[in-house]
């Protein structure tokens, strides 16, 4: 349950990234096969589709030790079933007002839009949510409620 | 006013156009006021109407046992009217198979922690602004005081400060670990005897998310863990729904004020997409639609 720590002692932040099969995993393909490096504390999750990230998995990944989450489909217009991703980024909105009301780190919880194309974007991002969270350290608000259960 | 609602549902009932009328009365212990259903038009003068009936009747209209009644009437306050609606949009009843039955509402009173009335009057009705019967069948009464509590209240309704908004304005003022902490010290007394769930008329899943075991989707022991999942999960599953009736707060044997999680998305949807859940029959549901013109400022 504990976050990652290195030999030396540095904190290693655990990214959760749920991502649709579509855009966003192919786009993560994509900085794979152009060899864009990116930190490897991101752990993808693929789903069909951005509609189908349901938000209790966000709340789940911070159950199991998850620093951070990254949410990401593909862009508006482009949902391989129309309109999935229309309905995730209503959702979102209200999720998000909800997370906020409960008191979570907002920082930790992060939602974007990749397409398939987007590799060098996807590179970016991860490595910055990394940095981010790097400073911010483990999430133990939450992983301390997990820990008393 | 109480009166003239008997006399309304004798009528209904004795004419036969409808087998059950679904009220309040002095059911409980030391007669505390909960659902009464009348199926004999001699049994109609144990119906009350009075600022102790707090509970929102709309729970029992998707339950099967009640539906297996027949056609029902069912008396509700103006803002538990609302509920009908999204049922009704939600396809969870026949509307045209029911008699809703209201009257002009002036507040309800709190009750204490041990089920006795108080002086003072409910928060939500603090910033009430439907005092008055919509979307019902039935009016009985007189609406002049319930009008002019509409308007004295339309002023701390727009500006949201009165009430639970008040609780809420001044919880989100705090700082999100502070907030954290909070819901910490509420869900730590949370028993997940899941009152808040059976006595919610828009919860009304045959087989609930959490209730499921394979896979297990939220930890079903009362733990902070499984507390925090449930708390958000019930929240959420009322997302753009919820009309704010507070009966999932007033079940809470804890006295978690569960009215707050509801409150911030209700708030989300009318800020956000300008919607009210329940106004208006025959609309589509806030999620299971989209624009293409929705906020997404938050998403990179």
């Amino acid at each position: 349950m504990n976050s990652e720590t290195t030999k030396n002692d540095s904190f290693e932040p655990k990214i959760i990234a749920f991502v649709c099969n579509w855009c966003t995993y192919l786009g993560a393909d994509l900085a794979g096969t152009n060899r864009l490096e990116y930190p490897a504390n991101i752990r993808i999750i693929r789903l069909p589709c951005t509609g189908r990230i349901d938000f209790n998995l966000i709340v789940k990944a911070f159950e199991i030790g998850a620093d951070a989450v990254l949410v990401s489909g593909c862009h508006p217009g482009d949902c391989h079933y129309t309109a999935g991703n229309f309905h995730a980024r209503r959702r979102w909105g209200l999720f998000r007002e909800l997370l906020q009301t409960v008191g979570v780190d907002m920082q930790r919880v992060n939602f974007s839009w990749i397409s398939a194309a987007e590799g060098a974007k996807f590179q970016k991002l991860v490595t910055e949510i990394v940095e981010k969270t790097r400073q911010l350290g483990p999430y133990t608000a939450y992983h301390d409620v997990v820990e008393k259960a | 006013m109480e009166n003239e609602l008997r006399n309304a549902i004798r009528e209904l009932l004795t004419q036969k156009q409808v087998d059950v009328v679904i009220g309040y009365g002095k059911v409980g212990v030391d007669g505390a006021i909960g659902a009464l259903f009348i199926t004999d038009p001699s049994e109609v003068d144990a119906m009350v109407w009075n600022d102790e009936c707090r509970q929102n009747l709309a729970v029992h209209l998707t339950r099967p046992e009640v539906k297996a009644l027949g056609k029902a009437a069912i008396v509700v306050k103006p803002c538990d009217a609302r509920a009908i609606v999204v049922l009704a949009n939600e396809a969870q009843i026949d509307r045209d198979n029911l008699v809703v039955i209201s009257a002009p509402c002036t507040g309800v009173k709190k009750a204490d922690a041990s089920g006795h009335k108080t002086d003072e009057l409910e928060k939500k009705c603090l910033s009430c602004v439907e005092h008055v019967p919509q979307n019902v069948d039935v009016v009985v009464g007189a609406t002049d005081a319930a009008q002019a509590l509409d308007a004295q209240n339309q002023e701390v309704a727009q500006n949201r400060s009165a009430g639970h908004q008040t609780r809420l304005a001044e919880l989100r003022a705090k700082s999100p670990e502070e907030r954290f902490d909070f819901w910490k010290k509420e869900f730590d007394r949370c028993i997940r005897c899941y009152a808040c769930r059976q006595n919610c008329p828009l919860c009304y899943c045959r087989r609930c998310v959490a209730d499921k075991n394979r896979p297990v989707r939220i930890d079903s022991s009362a733990s902070l863990k499984g507390n925090f999942a449930w708390n958000i999960l019930r929240a959420f599953h009322l997302a753009g729904r919820c009309i704010g009736c507070g009966a999932c707060a007033n079940a809470c044997p804890a006295g978690i004020e569960l009215d707050l999680l509801n409150l911030t998305l209700a708030n989300a949807a009318q800020d956000q997409f300008g919607y009210v859940s329940g106004k208006t029959l025959g609309e589509a549901p806030l999620i299971g639609t989209y624009d293409t013109t929705d906020k997404e400022e938050f998403i990179r």
